[in-house]
């Protein structure tokens, strides 16, 4: 019944007060940690003498350096998403479509780069293509010095983004939509072109969105792998704070970026919303089918090559790397990794300890993220009366998506300007790491809860109010048993995000207390051999961890489960 | 057990009226049937007595007791939705327990009520069951001991057995009227089907466009449809302007004879199909059989669409193994018994 139907979206509804209570939690954290910090950091560089500075704006967007970076960081970011979707799209069909076993393992382990530390990626192309790499040892080719190796780790990375987001509807698109149109007499290629492309190109330009925004704002792989000649913006803003001192041009720069991707931000929300439009979804277990035909076959077998070169080898390589010493294969990196002195004096601790370190930020990061990402997916999901509330929430809803593409190197340095005095004294905090990776798992928790909680039925929750079970109590017994599969899923994005945080990290985290992402970089910044291989054997440790939250993630995951 | 009372209740969804000042009791241990299209208001009915929806104006009272501001879950009502709502993540006794436990009763008297509560619905020992795995009628089943077990002051049903087969909807609504009228029940009831409503309720309350249309036992309903609307609803479809003279009426069919106390003027007529019967040739309205359809559901009599030369077509019933077959030229005569005399339009 229709009727029925619109009015079950009205469902039970929530007081204002408490949703705008619960949306009240979200809101201070990120006015706290995020604005407030961003805010001061932008504030001293264009605030001097007294007076506002509008006029450094303009001196710097018409530095031709500056002009440089912006071109570098557009056209690369541009590259990499269109060599990205090329790449990735016969993956979206083959794990969509196709039945083949190891499918679910071989879709967990595509997923692993895009969890993977920027410094990890970027070591690992190093070891791949770069000096004394696997290429540069076999042909004498090496890739490290051109753009080339920044695209490739950028597609490496992004790969995992084009087939979850494009595959996961591709999955879910009812096949027998296509057989409609074949009975109707359309050819194959037409039924696909007709029926199935218009049903993706929503998901593809969202994916295609995503990509961009992650490589627009790229930091570790290019800080890595771009050597002196090659900066996108956000490193550019880190080399500007952190070497040259220049507050008032990071600060411009800042703002560019912000503004740059705010804007992305808002039309990737329209697509998103334009993809909610009714598409016949079925469940995608039923969706494939084994290869038939030696098209299907070879494209299964070419994809699975692909992806065996483009994503496992560097993985593989960088734990050979980290394997590999002067006198053969051994743990000696490893070992040397547990004392201090070992890398020459650059660390007051042991490397080793980073791997506690780590593990510990990203624990405590993690709990912060589902304190403060659960109740806004939640104030987000509640229907209440619209109005002033309700566009208070949608705009909340895009606020808690800026962490994702704001300069995370702003981010950190925000917190040493702004939380350095009393009453939010943190500066010599452990806290103060934890709180700063918390940013960036938050986008991850409410991407990942919010679709699962939009797709409990209403009036399941309604039934339980009809057998008596009070707002909170309808939460906690109808809501909660059905998203407790994507919460694990939600922390376990964060947890890894959290991990291979860098670039707030690296201004904030004590010299004496370094993360994993952190000590990859000091060891790779230095020269000699034994570093290197130190920082292979690092990143190797850093690599598995994630890769086994991921692997833990994939046991309790399903294809409902969250947007990425 | 509660009576309910509906006092002017009027309810407005984006522009649309839903209920239009609806008025209506059931008193206790009364089993009402609320029937009507899609869109006539009726599940807004059941969910504004829920208290899912607030009425713009007007009072629900329960026992007595104005409603309004009290939530759902303190209302002590019970719903059964439309496609079940069972709670997918427990299992049977888990969903049946759902309501008890809400009330904080104690976990032995639960698993009790819940074994006393399968059983009566036909699944003893489902406790352990996941939901997934039953059939359209156990849910149906499970959905119902869910419903009974915080023992409801009101039990609400929403098209209860709509997605359940013919053959099984016919079985488990006889089950229901006995159970409810067992256990003495307050039952108010929604449906699109007017079997279902028949074979349920006690009284029966036809819905139009938010409006109540008529109410009535399921007899006095189905013998002296209120409007045309109710008419076409119960699915007759032998309808036709007319104008009462005397003891008969002049009907685009001709003359037809309506029963003693029939007002005068115009109005419009209803014949049922078992009104029109076969005539000898040259004694009353020529007609030609255009189609012949086997009623089926247990009964021998055939439906027969016949087309007079002039007005509109007809429908009739008559006894399968006397049913002429389609292009046969055939007369039809009209049985006052049978004729209502309904308002004009």
């Amino acid at each position: 019944m229709d009727l029925g139907r619109r009015e079950v979206r009205t469902g039970i509804r929530a007081g204002t007060a408490a949703r705008l209570a619960l949306a009240a939690v979200p809101a201070v954290f990120l006015a706290l940690f995020f604005a407030y910090p961003v805010a001061a950091i932008t504030a001293r560089g264009l605030y001097d003498g007294g007076r506002w500075r509008p006029e450094r704006i303009a001196a710097v967007l018409t530095d031709p350096d500056i002009a440089g970076v912006v071109w570098f960081t557009l056209w690369q970011a541009a590259a990499s998403t269109v060599l990205t979707l090329l790449l990735a799209l016969p993956g979206a069909y083959v794990m969509a479509r196709l039945d083949f076993p190891g499918r679910r393992m071989l879709r967990a382990a595509v997923t692993v780069p895009f969890v993977l530390p920027t410094v990890v990626v970027g070591s690992a192309f190093l070891a791949l293509l770069g000096r004394g790499g696997l290429l540069d040892q076999w042909w004498g080719v090496r890739l490290d010095t051109g753009v080339a190796a920044i695209l490739l780790a950028h597609v490496f990375f992004n790969y995992a983004v084009v087939v979850r987001i494009v595959g996961g509807l591709w999955a879910q698109l009812d096949p027998r939509q296509e057989e409609a149109a074949r009975v109707l007499g359309a050819s194959r290629w037409t039924a696909w072109r007709t029926v199935t492309l218009p049903a993706l190109v929503p998901s593809v330009a969202a994916a295609a969105l995503m990509v961009f925004l992650f490589t627009f704002t790229s930091f570790g792989v290019v800080q890595i792998l771009g050597g002196p000649r090659y900066a996108t913006l956000e490193v550019e803003i880190y080399r500007q704070t952190a070497q040259l001192l220049d507050l008032p041009t990071a600060a411009v720069l800042t703002l560019l970026q912000f503004a740059a991707v705010a804007a992305l931000m808002a039309f990737h929300s329209r697509l998103l919303r334009r993809r909610r439009t009714a598409l016949g979804l079925v469940d995608a277990a039923g969706s494939a089918r084994r290869p038939r035909g030696a098209g299907q076959r070879a494209l299964l077998a070419g994809v699975l090559l692909q992806i065996a070169v483009l994503l496992l080898a560097p993985l593989a390589v960088l734990a050979e790397r980290s394997l590999s010493g002067p006198d053969g294969y051994g743990l000696h990196h490893y070992r040397a990794l547990g004392s201090a002195d070992a890398a020459g004096g650059t660390f007051t601790v042991a490397p080793l300890e980073a791997v506690g370190n780590s593990l510990a930020y990203a624990a405590t990061a993690t709990a912060v993220a589902l304190a403060v990402g659960v109740p806004a997916a939640v104030a987000l999901t509640l229907r209440g009366p619209e109005g002033r509330a309700g566009r208070l929430l949608r705009g909340l809803d895009a606020l808690l998506m800026l962490p994702l593409g704001t300069s995370a190197v702003t981010v950190g340095f925000g917190f040493l300007i702004a939380l350095d005095a009393p009453p939010l004294d943190l500066r010599s905090s452990w806290i103060l790491v934890p709180l700063a990776q918390a940013l960036v798992g938050i986008p991850f928790v409410v991407r990942t809860l919010l679709p699962v909680l939009r797709a409990v039925d209403a009036r399941l929750r309604e039934a339980a109010a009809m057998l008596g079970a009070s707002p909170p109590r309808v939460w906690r017994e109808v809501d909660l048993p059905l998203v407790r599969r994507a919460l694990l899923v939600a922390a376990g994005f964060a947890f890894a995000v959290s991990l291979g945080e860098f670039g707030a990290t690296v201004f904030i985290a004590r010299a004496d207390a370094p993360t994993l992402p952190v000590a990859v970089a000091r060891l790779l910044g230095r020269a000699g051999e034994a570093s290197y291989g130190q920082a292979m054997a690092l990143s190797t440790i850093l690599m598995l961890l994630c890769a086994a939250t991921l692997l833990a993630l994939e046991g309790v995951r399903t294809d409902r489960s969250g947007e990425l | 057990m509660a009576s309910l009372r509906l006092d002017g209740v009027t309810v407005g969804y984006g522009g649309r009226t839903a209920l239009d000042a609806v008025d209506l009791d059931v008193a206790e241990h009364e089993i009402v049937c609320v029937l009507g299209p899609s869109g006539s208001g009726k599940s807004t009915l059941l969910r504004t007595v829920a208290g899912l929806t607030e009425p713009d104006s007007g009072r629900v009272l329960l026992a007595g007791r104005d409603q309004r501001g009290v939530p759902p879950h303190r209302r002590g009502v019970g719903l059964m939705f439309q496609d079940h709502q069972l709670f997918p993540t427990r299992d049977v006794g888990g969903n049946v327990a759902f309501g008890p436990r809400m009330r904080g009763e104690p976990r032995g008297e639960v698993q009790g009520r819940v074994a006393e509560l399968l059983e009566m619905v036909g699944l003893p020992g489902a406790q352990k069951r996941p939901v997934s795995a039953l059939s359209g009628g156990e849910q149906q089943r499970v959905a119902l001991a869910r419903a009974l077990a915080p023992s409801p002051g009101l039990l609400m049903l929403d098209e209860p057995l709509g997605q359940l087969d013919r053959s099984l909807r016919e079985r488990l609504v006889v089950e229901l009227r006995q159970l409810f009228r067992r256990l003495g029940t307050t039952v108010l009831a929604v449906t699109h089907d007017q079997g279902e409503a028949f074979a349920l309720a006690d009284r029966v309350v036809v819905m139009e466009a938010g409006r109540i249309a008529q109410t009535g036992s399921p007899v006095d309903v189905w013998l002296s449809p209120a409007s045309e609307f109710v008419a076409r609803f119960l699915g007759f479809t032998n309808l036709a302007a007319a104008v009462v003279r005397g003891r008969s009426a002049d009907t685009p069919w001709g003359a037809v004879p309506v029963p003693p106390g029939a007002p005068q003027g115009p109005c419009t007529v209803l014949v049922r199909p078992a009104g029109v019967r076969l005539a000898d040739p040259g004694e009353g309205l020529p007609c030609t059989v255009t189609a012949r359809t086997l009623r089926g559901g247990g009964s021998s009599e055939i439906s027969l669409l016949l087309a007079p030369e002039d007005g509109p077509e007809l429908e009739a019933s008559c006894p399968l193994h006397t049913a002429p077959g389609p292009g046969t030229t055939v007369s039809a005569a009209f049985d006052a018994a049978e004729v209502v005399v309904l308002p004009a339009r």
